[in-house]
This record gives structure tokens, C-alpha cells and sequence, in this order.
């Protein structure tokens, strides 16, 4: 008996593509959510299409998710060889174009956006050099992103944190431009859970369309799944693009 | 065959929490002179033939890009070592 398996996630499956938009997932040597993230996709009406690390052909998507997990291993840095790879350099390009890319980083993804410089600062050691795996708090800093238009200012949402490298730090003329120009897009609420500079969970670009943060929104979409076996905090992140890319408004 | 060593460190501003802890594991050993330990990381990139000054300004350019994040990290060293 065969059994093949697929070297990258099969996201043939019918779904319920109500929107018509199409939402790339990449994967990377070494990804573990990239699955989930298509999951999401799905589960917010929109097309997941897989695309390879090694590939350069964007498959004309509307939006990229770059998804958790364990790129390379982290050698060297988290991060820091998948930024080279031939996938982001087309992602790098679409983000920066005039228009501008949906692009959003999930942990080994968000630091993968720094190591491209697509988003500023970079991710060390949490500062208790545990891996930490929990539900998390979140305020929500900023709702005008791609990602977060279907959240209000202010909010405060539970989604899974899972990580060894989640210390977000930048220099402090960094940290003030963030927060002066209202980028800051998630904090951490009650507990620093890897001393993050200023309770920094997530950031967004200039622009409002590239998204990085540490916590894992695709693993809280679906009741029975999430944090406390309900929570579906996470789902908005995905409708939010969807809304965005049909030019819809909140 | 000669190496061009890449020494790298964290930025003296970033806190380093692995060193912290060696730090802290130290004088359960019994070394008690040391106030803190940062650490760092050591590259050996081998070259076949004679380390040119081409090759070495190439071992620059890969520390800057490559090897080290010049957003929490320094180049601190990059030398030649004969065999």
C-alpha cells in the first residue's frame, strides 16, 4: 500500500469560498501551522492557496499568510534563512508595491517579517528562557489594519501564545515611533508573558497592510477548539482581509 | 585550509537572558569572580586557497547580512586563521 504523503498541505478540499478572495499560505521547511492558517482561511470564506517557500509565483493571491512554526529550525536566528528564501522576495516586493499586499506574520512568521524588514525590531529569548505555551490576553491597539478592521479599539480578545523566541524589542526611537504612529497593533494585557518591550504582542507597517504578531490567531476560529474549548477571538483576523479585499466596510 | 572566523554579539543594550543564566549557574560551581556573562556566537567560514582581500571584504558583507541582525546584534570580530 502507498502512502504518499504530501510534502506541503493539501488545501484542495471544497470550502466555502463565499468572497471569491484567494489567501496564500507558505510553507517553509519547517512550518507546523501553515494547515490551521488555511484552516482559517476557509473558515472566514475566502480561498487557501498553498504556496512553497522555494516557488516565485505569488499565484495571484489577494493576501499572504506566513504561519507559525519552526523554520530551519531557528538556526542561526528564527527567522533569519527563510527571509531569504525566493518566496519572500516576491512577498517582500507585492507588500511594498502600490498595492500593497495583504501580508500577515504569525510568530515564526511575524519574525521572519523582521528578519525581511518588512516590519521593524526583532524577536530574542523570552526573558524566563522557557518555551511558553498558554491562552492569552490581548488588546487590541489598532483596528484600521488589513487584519483587524473587524475588531473594535480597545477590545480585548483570548488566542493561544506558543514560544521560545517572543521577546519583542526594537530601540527605544523605534518603540516611540511605533506607538507615536499608532502601530502597535496588539498588547499583551496582564501579564508580560516573554518581556516584550512595552507589552508589545503585535505591529503593523507604515501602510496598515503588513501584520506581525506572536500569538496565534488560526488556533482560536472554531467553538470546541479554542482557548477554554470556545473561544473563536481569532476568526476577525481573517474576516477582517476578506472585508478588506471585497471592499467591504465594518 | 585557512578560516575567516565571525565573531557576534548581542548589542550591549539588549538584555541577553541565556547569559543571565549562566551567570546565575556559575557560582554554584563555585566560580564566584565573574559579574556577568553574555553570550555570543563564533562562525568559521572555511576557504579553499589563500584568503584574498576580496574574500574577506565577502565574509564582511555576510556577517553584516547573513550572520548577524544589525537591529539587536554587533560584527564584533572578523579575522583569518591559518592552519
Amino acid at each position: 500500500m502507498s502512502t504518499e504523503l504530501p510534502l506541503i498541505g493539501d488545501y484542495s478540499t471544497p470550502g466555502t469560498e463565499l468572497s471569491g478572495a484567494r489567501i496564500g499560505v507558505v510553507t517553509f521547511p519547517g512550518t507546523l501551522d501553515d494547515r490551521d492558517a488555511a484552516r482559517a482561511v476557509r473558515a472566514a470564506g475566502a480561498e487557501a492557496v498553498a504556496l512553497w517557500h522555494g516557488d516565485t509565483d505569488l499565484q495571484d493571491v489577494d493576501a499572504v499568510i506566513i504561519p507559525g512554526g519552526f523554520s530551519y529550525g531557528d538556526y542561526l536566528r528564527a527567522g533569519a534563512i527563510s527571509r531569504f528564501a525566493p518566496m519572500m522576495a516576491k512577498i517582500v516586493d507585492a507588500a511594498n508595491s502600490e498595492a500593497r499586499l495583504p501580508v500577515l506574520g504569525i510568530c515564526n512568521g511575524f519574525q521572519i517579517l523582521t528578519e525581511s524588514h518588512l516590519l521593524p525590531g526583532s524577536m530574542i529569548k523570552n526573558d524566563h528562557l522557557k518555551f511558553i505555551c498558554r491562552d492569552q490576553l490581548l488588546r487590541v491597539e489598532n483596528n484600521e489594519t488589513a487584519w483587524t478592521n473587524q475588531y473594535d479599539k480597545g477590545e480585548e480578545i483570548t488566542i493561544v501564545l506558543k514560544n521560545q523566541d517572543g521577546q519583542y524589542v526594537a530601540d527605544e526611537k523605534v518603540l516611540d515611533e511605533l506607538v507615536a504612529e499608532n502601530r502597535v497593533a496588539f498588547s499583551y494585557v496582564g501579564w508580560n508573558p516573554n518581556g516584550s518591550r512595552r507589552s508589545i504582542a503585535g505591529i503593523s507597517n507604515k501602510a496598515g497592510n503588513v501584520v506581525g504578531l506572536m500569538p496565534h490567531p488560526e488556533h482560536a476560529i472554531e467553538s470546541g477548539f479554542g482557548p477554554d474549548h470556545r473561544g473563536t477571538d481569532g476568526l476577525r483576523f481573517f474576516t477582517s482581509v476578506v472585508t478588506q479585499l471585497v471592499g467591504g466596510k465594518k | 585550509m585557512p578560516r575567516i572566523v565571525v565573531d557576534v554579539m548581542l548589542k550591549p543594550e539588549i538584555l541577553d537572558p541565556q547569559g543571565k543564566a549562566i551567570a546565575g549557574a556559575l557560582p554554584r560551581l563555585g566560580f564566584s569572580s565573574f559579574e556577568a556573562v553574555r553570550q555570543g556566537k563564533r562562525f568559521e567560514l572555511t576557504v579553499e586557497g589563500e584568503v584574498t582581500e576580496e574574500i574577506l571584504a565577502q565574509a564582511r558583507e555576510a556577517a553584516e547580512t547573513l550572520l548577524s541582525n544589525p537591529v539587536i546584534e554587533d560584527v564584533v570580530n572578523v579575522e583569518v586563521v591559518a592552519d
